[in-house]
């Protein structure tokens, strides 16, 4: 028991924090504990700190408006911190939809899936394409044109505020994870994440990987939803420096040997960095 | 053979980046395409009412981030977020008057809140002794329209329902004596509501008498009217100052006003062609 826990302490770790994260906004709307108010789109903590979500922020400027300085101060706080935790730390420990793909995930291992299934190509670039196209079809329509078919939005704002036929779209993305693309939603089309990696590229908190130690046995590419970022296992010693790593820790925890840990970017050396 | 194996083509790395392009960028345009088909369809909901102080729907929509701080602002639990099958645009606050109506709080909660500006506190405000203070008569959320065939006072019963739900009462619906020609010897106490000072707040509408509500609160620019700039009050003088150094000449230039009117008139052959 006690083993398990440690084999799976970022993934409870992170449990617990997408979980708390909604119980403070169910609190803070439905409760009058005001700790967190509004949602992951834009809310107030402690009743004077705002946040704002950085890409949402970007659509509404790209549909042709400035907006209020409570939301550009909360997009710069929401980035800056990104920018310290990792970028896609945002997927893995916060965005909602990281446990409707996880359970597909863990669906698709227990009916072994990957072993049958049907080989449907989608790139890991799409998510940058779909990001530009967010932004230019909000240019476009004058609306925020990711926000308004965002499925991570109605799960996190249907949790918060109501669901509706949300759950269809929740829905969807589960099974299509489940039977169309193994990480297909996180780990290819959603421009969200893709706005995190880009925040990623140069953020200070990743994996490290120590090549002295490393056994070979790829049991970390073999958990890792994003395994391209994984290149230099066994390889080299470094920072996992691609952005699309989300910071899930789950490498570090199956590693046996010692081989990976959490640690800071070196920025000056980062070449050199053996 | 030979002949085939020269006509082999080549695919250098140029080649292949170009048309990786070309497929992405046609693709992002199909996409493009089918989702802004579906925007443009989403993001346009007529009849739908918004929280005090919102901006004119296009604009609301364009900067309202969905984050729901009115709706928790609200201590009345009127306002909601639209949630996919309320067929209103995803996410933005609205409120249903016969459900839930407007209290008009004189504090305006929901309004300060709103971290974008979409719900524009300015709108929300007059300027008292120099001080921009918030005043909830000021919020212009629909306009109250009265259905006289559903509505009983025009049956001749005596119902003021509206009337005195109304919190801008005596002023925002006022009521109409009228003589009852049916009894002789009653009044109709008609419903009359001001567009001016309505603020559509819903109050009416909830606690009108009728099984579906003879008034109810309807978007402003579906329930307005406008009259356009070329009508003027002649008995009033500050409407009548718009005269003032507009050109007299507004004579309309066609190929038959080239002579007199008398002349074109008197000229009887020409007239009848």
């Amino acid at each position: 028991m006690k083993y398990w826990i440690l084999k799976h302490r970022f993934l409870l770790m992170r449990r617990m924090t997408q979980l708390g994260i909604l119980a403070l906004y169910i609190a803070g709307n439905s409760y009058g504990f005001h700790l967190l108010m509004g949602n992951l789109s834009s809310s107030l903590v402690m009743k004077h700190i705002p946040l704002a979500d950085p890409f949402a922020v970007l659509q509404i400027f790209a549909a042709g408006t400035i907006l209020g300085l409570d939301v550009l101060i909360g997009a710069i706080i929401v980035v800056i911190f990104y920018l310290i935790v990792g970028g896609r730390a945002f997927c893995s420990w916060v965005c909602p939809m990281n446990m409707v793909t996880d359970m597909a995930n863990w669906t698709r291992k227990v009916l072994y899936l990957e072993k049958i299934e049907r080989k449907v190509w989608l790139g890991r670039n799409v998510r940058y394409w779909v990001l530009g196209l967010s932004l230019i079809l909000s240019a476009l329509s004058g609306v925020a044109a990711f926000e308004m078919v965002s499925p991570i939005s109605m799960l996190h704002r249907g949790i918060i505020f109501g669901m509706g036929m949300g759950f269809a779209a929740v829905l969807c993305i589960f099974l299509f994870d489940l039977f169309a693309v193994k990480n297909g939603w996180c780990g290819h089309i959603c421009p969200l994440g893709g706005f995190y990696a880009l925040l990623g590229r140069m953020s200070m908190i990743r994996v490290k990987h120590n090549q002295a130690s490393c056994t070979l046995c790829m049991k970390c590419k073999d958990i890792c939803p994003e395994k391209q970022v994984l290149s230099i296992i066994g390889k080299e010693s470094g920072a996992i420096v691609s952005g699309e790593c989300t910071n899930c820790g789950r490498c570090i925890e199956v590693c046996e040997d010692d081989a990976l840990a959490f640690g800071v970017r070196n920025y000056i050396s980062s070449a050199s960095e053996k | 053979m030979s002949n085939l194996e020269s006509k082999k083509i080549v695919i250098s790395e140029r080649r292949k980046f170009l048309s990786l392009m070309a497929q992405s960028v046609g693709l992002s345009a199909l996409g493009g395409m089918v989702w802004t088909g579906y925007l443009q369809e989403a993001k346009s909901a007529p009849l739908i009412l918004r929280p005090p102080g919102a901006r004119a729907e296009s604009e609301f929509i364009r900067m309202c981030i969905k984050c729901g701080q009115c709706v928790s602002a609200c201590p009345y639990n009127t306002l909601s977020l639209a949630k996919p099958g309320d067929h209103k645009p995803m996410g933005t606050p609205f409120y249903i008057p016969r459900q839930m109506p407007c209290y008009m709080c004189t504090d305006i909660p929901c309004v300060p809140v709103c971290p974008t500006g979409a719900l524009d506190k300015k709108s929300v405000s007059s300027q008292i002794e120099g001080v921009e203070t918030l005043d909830i008569t000021k919020a212009k959320m629909g306009l109250a329209v009265v259905d006289t065939e559903s509505c009983i006072a025009f049956w001749g019963i005596q119902c003021d329902a509206c009337y005195r739900a109304c919190p801008v009462m005596d002023s925002a619906i006022k009521l109409e004596y009228r003589r009852n020609p049916r009894t002789g010897k009653h009044a109709f106490l008609i419903p009359i509501v001001n567009s001016e000072t309505c603020t559509g707040c819903g109050l009416c509408e909830r606690a009108c008498v009728t099984e579906k509500a003879a008034i109810h609160v309807l978007p402003l620019e579906l329930a307005k009217g406008s009259i356009g700039g070329h009508y003027i009050r002649g008995w009033d003088k500050a409407d009548e100052k718009r005269l003032e150094g507009i050109s007299t000449d507004v004579t309309t230039h066609t190929k038959r006003s080239e002579k007199s009117a008398t002349d074109y008139l008197n000229s009887g052959e020409e007239m009848f062609k």
